[in-house]
């Protein structure tokens, strides 16, 4: 997808005026590399479900799609999820080039429950990671992302977990490319994908 | 193995789509209910569905039971500046002359505590009670998990 300086701008506007109606279906184009953009690289190292830690260097030459959840989330979480899924059975062979990741803003519980049967439900390619609560908190700030344990009878074992619930585009080199908000079809993930590989 | 996926996709896709059961009482219709399949109980599971009100008094669904959960519980998700988060909902208001949906992403049925498998293809009932124009209870499909809206379609589709 190359688009013209003009292009890019109506494309902001665009998504700003979705965003101030309160559209879900938003995607932020990140497309234009500034310098502030191309120093966001957020990093993480967390084990997956057999304990291995995994950082962005297990994925050389792969794009992540990369989703903050938790697997007692039973309305968003699994949307976001089956987009991936589509996505990825839509890439056919580009998605050996793009890896995604669900990591779990409630890891011990996650732990408990099940990272991998919760992940390969919706497809077989997204790698569950659950840390300790150091690991996790320190790769919600490298993306820049916000979740909170909240006490609340009215949820399941008196707590649920607020979250930022975009899904974050990293390029191979580390490099924070963009979100898509909730609710972007997978369409529109697919196409920026296919731009890009 | 993704193959075989695809082509039992592909009969889903091709067969005829079911129309969705459809229940009232007074002037309200509830339709198109559906949930996503569980793995095993200890998580919660969802309950989606429509609800019209073809009168010219505003209701509101106020709770819900079914034998699926022993904790089941209306909740709204929020977005409040990019953080999601999914409060209680103390009533899901159905206005006049109009609809409400819940579905992905706004009100939900939440169902903790389940006491069975929600297995694809199954149904389970939801007794629904509004404040004003009672119970009524509803045959709710149980989808793939990762149905994102009903297959069944509405009379009027
Ligand atoms: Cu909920």
């Amino acid at each position: 997808m190359r688009l013209s300086k003009l292009q890019k701008g109506l494309w902001a506007l665009a998504a700003v005026a979705l965003m101030a109606v309160g559209a879900a279906v938003v995607f932020i184009d990140r497309s234009s590399p500034s310098v502030e953009q191309a120093e966001f690289r957020p990093t993480f190292a967390l084990p997956d479900a057999d304990g291995r830690l995994r950082s962005q260097a297990d994925f050389p030459g792969k794009h992540l799609l990369v989703f903050f959840g938790f697997t007692n989330c039973p309305d968003i979480c699994p949307t976001t999820l089956a987009e991936v899924a589509q996505v990825m059975d839509d890439l056919g062979e580009l998605s050996d080039d793009v890896q995604p990741l669900f990591i779990s803003i409630d890891p011990e519980r996650d732990r408990e429950l099940g990272l991998d049967e919760y992940t390969e439900a919706f497809h077989p390619s997204i790698l569950g990671l659950a840390g300790d609560a150091a690991q996790t908190r320190a790769a919600a700030d490298s993306f820049r992302i916000y979740y909170e344990r909240e006490d609340s009878a009215d949820a399941p074992d008196g707590y649920a977990m607020s979250h930022s619930p975009a899904l974050y585009l990293i390029s191979p080199e580390g490099d924070w490319l963009g979100q898509f908000t909730y609710g972007t079809p997978a369409s529109e993930i697919l196409a920026e994908l296919k731009a890009r590989l | 193995m993704k193959r075989i996926f695809a082509t039992l996709a592909l009969i889903a896709a091709a067969g005829p789509a079911l129309a969705c059961e459809t229940v009232t009482t007074g002037s309200l219709e509830v339709s198109r209910a559906w949930s996503r399949a569980s793995i095993g109980t200890a998580r919660p599971g969802v309950v989606y569905l429509t609800i019209r009100n073809s009168g010219t008094a505003d209701d509101a669904l106020i709770s819900i039971t079914t034998p699926a959960a022993d904790m089941p519980m209306l909740h709204q998700t929020v977005m409040t500046d990019g953080i999601a988060s999914m409060p209680h909902a103390m009533e899901v208001p159905v206005p006049a002359g109009g609809q409400v949906a819940l579905e992905p992403g706004g009100y939900h049925a939440m169902l903790m505590d389940l006491t069975q498998v929600l297995k694809e293809g199954e149904t389970f009932p939801v007794t629904l009670t509004f404040r004003d124009a009672g119970e009524v209870t509803i045959p709710v499909t149980v989808q793939n998990i990762g149905a994102s809206a009903p297959t069944c379609t509405s009379p009027d589709e």
